[in-house]
């Protein structure tokens, strides 16, 4: 790991009128570092990972990005063209319905192609063959590059959207609930999936999540927010094995048990 | 401005040219905006014609605005002078303005068209009108208004050479034959109207001045005289031209566009040029395709 963190947030508030969102979160990512988000639903979570990913505008505060280029720069100083440019090529972004981060309307080689294309690749043949690099490496079957997502199951369409992320080699990678809405064993595989490309590439991510099985298997840190306040963090299993805050023990405590 | 119409018909007047003064001049802000950013779309205040939207109410109006008592106005339809379309638009010129008509591309000022851009090579004092249905090259694939106008803004075009990247993977090669996406003096890209791709070399570095307009979807775009007008393509699949296999089977003409004609319920066919001024004058020269006849033995 290098000795310069990734992200750097200081003071992140976000208030919807007199509601909070969240409010005075700080911490710091490090390369290669996966970070898990859990609380319950309405404790703020999706909206820090929104503002983090500069999706939402916090109401005071601010998120420091370590560039290329090796300078920190201020997410919510920059253009909204810079900023886009950072979305489509340094990060990614996993959303809980691959409805939302895919085009449903144009092939899975298109879809993994498209940051390609954005970035300025104007060669079909190179794209093509990236696109079905990429899709082997998520395990969806090269035969199935020129289907529509719409033919693919929820599984293979979240995998599709995980390779359409990475294609262009982000370093910084958010995922709202990338499991939800999917049944065990291919939440299994997705998350076996993710851990290794995560290892593989050096990837780090912010993973939002309310299923803590999800958050022992991918992080290796998290935070647990309540209300809007993170109340709790620190390394993942220390945190499960150890939880200090009622609310943590209660939260831990209640997963089911075969 | 002009009490002619009243004078001959008795009925109640119109301003030149239909449309009211401070419209023309609404419009013609427009247009200048529109020249001076090449290829970007400039909402306007389209107005109510007297013909059903998809006829061509933004070259209309485009057209009533820059057109004066001195212009000679040619009107296209499909290439053709003598489609409904393009016979009912100059009528509609000849009523409210009194200006001269022409099928002759050379000897009109202001030509305005639908779908296509005449075979002669237009000259520097011809204003080219066409008439848009759907302005937003982006439209299909990212139908939300704010999202295409931003990415017009930051010039993030990644999406067009998606459009361009189905068409190879479901063809095996470009298959837009029309409305095919080009960039405008290196900046926006722009859609060309339903013009067949053949003809978007022609707009590349064009003496004459052209004016879009689409007339429901509010909007008018321009390309200045001798712009870069280029066709997006990708390395390994460059943008190509329509070719026909045979010539125009009137006048005999290669290197144009031709329209399919069916001649009877067994197959058969003829090939014709689409610009039916470019094929009549040929055929005055005394050009003669397999099926045409001579000019003087036909009288």
């Amino acid at each position: 790991m290098s000795d310069t963190p990734l992200l750097k947030v200081r003071d992140l508030s976000k208030f919807y009128g007199k509601r909070i969102g969240c409010a005075n979160v700080a911490f710091e990512l490090w390369p290669g570092e996966v970070l898990a988000i859990v609380g319950e639903s309405g404790s703020g979570k999706t909206t820090l990972l929104n503002c983090l990913s500069t999706r939402l505008m916090p109401t005071t505060g601010s998120v420091e990005y370590h560039m290329r280029d090796g300078g920190y720069r201020d997410l919510y100083h920059m253009s909204e063209a810079e900023r886009r440019f950072l979305m489509r090529t340094d990060w990614g972004f996993v959303h809980q319905n691959p409805a939302d981060g895919l085009r449903m309307t144009v092939s899975a080689g298109a879809n993994v192609g498209e940051r390609l294309m954005a970035i300025g690749n104007r060669h079909y043949g190179n794209i093509r063959n990236t696109a079905s690099d990429w899709l082997e490496r998520v395990e969806i079957s090269t035969d199935r590059i020129d289907d529509q997502p719409r033919a693919f199951s929820g599984g293979m369409r979240q995998r599709l959207q995980i390779a359409r992320n990475l294609v262009t080699g982000p370093r910084l990678v958010f995922m709202d609930e990338p499991t939800g809405g999917l049944d065990v064993s291919v939440q299994a595989r997705l998350l076996d999936l993710v851990r290794g490309l995560v290892n593989d590439l050096g990837l780090s991510a912010i993973v939002v999540t309310h299923d803590l099985a999800v958050a022992r298997l991918l992080s290796h840190r998290m935070m647990v927010m309540k209300d809007g306040y993170v109340i709790e963090q620190g390394l993942t299993d220390r945190v499960l094995d150890d939880p200090r805050e009622p609310y943590t023990q209660l939260l831990v405590s209640s997963i089911l048990q075969v | 401005m002009t009490q002619e119409v009243s004078q001959y018909s008795g009925l109640a007047s119109y301003n030149f040219a239909y449309l009211d003064e401070q419209t023309k001049r609404m419009i013609r802000r427009a247009i200048l905006k529109a020249i001076a950013i090449p290829g970007y779309q400039v909402p306007f205040a389209s107005r109510e014609m007297p013909m059903p939207y998809g006829w061509g109410t933004g070259g209309v109006q485009v057209t009533a605005s820059i057109i004066g008592q001195e212009d000679v106005l040619k009107v296209i339809d499909q290439g053709a002078d003598d489609t409904t379309n393009a016979v009912s638009i100059r009528a509609f010129f000849q009523k409210v303005a009194n200006v001269a008509v022409t099928t002759h591309t050379r000897d009109a000022t202001i030509i305005q068209t639908r779908h296509r851009i005449p075979e002669e090579k237009l000259q520097e004092n011809q204003v080219l009108v066409y008439q848009v249905p759907i302005p937003e090259p982006l439209r299909f694939l990212e139908p939300r208004e704010t999202e295409t106008r931003k990415m017009h803004a930051l010039e993030e075009y990644g999406l067009m050479h998606v459009k361009l990247y189905e068409d190879i993977a479901k063809n095996g090669r470009i298959a837009t034959t029309y409305a095919y996406p080009v960039k405008v003096a290196g900046r926006y890209v722009m859609d060309p109207s339903p013009t067949p791709k053949f003809d978007n070399p022609k707009m590349h570095m064009s003496e004459a001045l052209q004016l879009f307009g689409a007339g429901r979807e509010k909007r008018i775009y321009a390309v200045p005289p001798f712009t870069e007008v280029v066709s997006l393509d990708f390395e390994d699949h460059p943008f190509e031209i329509q070719t026909f296999d045979k010539p125009c089977a009137l006048c005999g003409a290669e290197q144009v566009y031709l329209d399919e004609v069916i001649l009877d319920d067994k197959g058969g066919r003829m090939f014709v040029c689409s610009d039916t001024d470019h094929c009549e004058e040929r055929r005055e020269h005394g050009h003669v395709g397999h099926l045409g006849v001579a000019k003087e033995a036909a009288e």
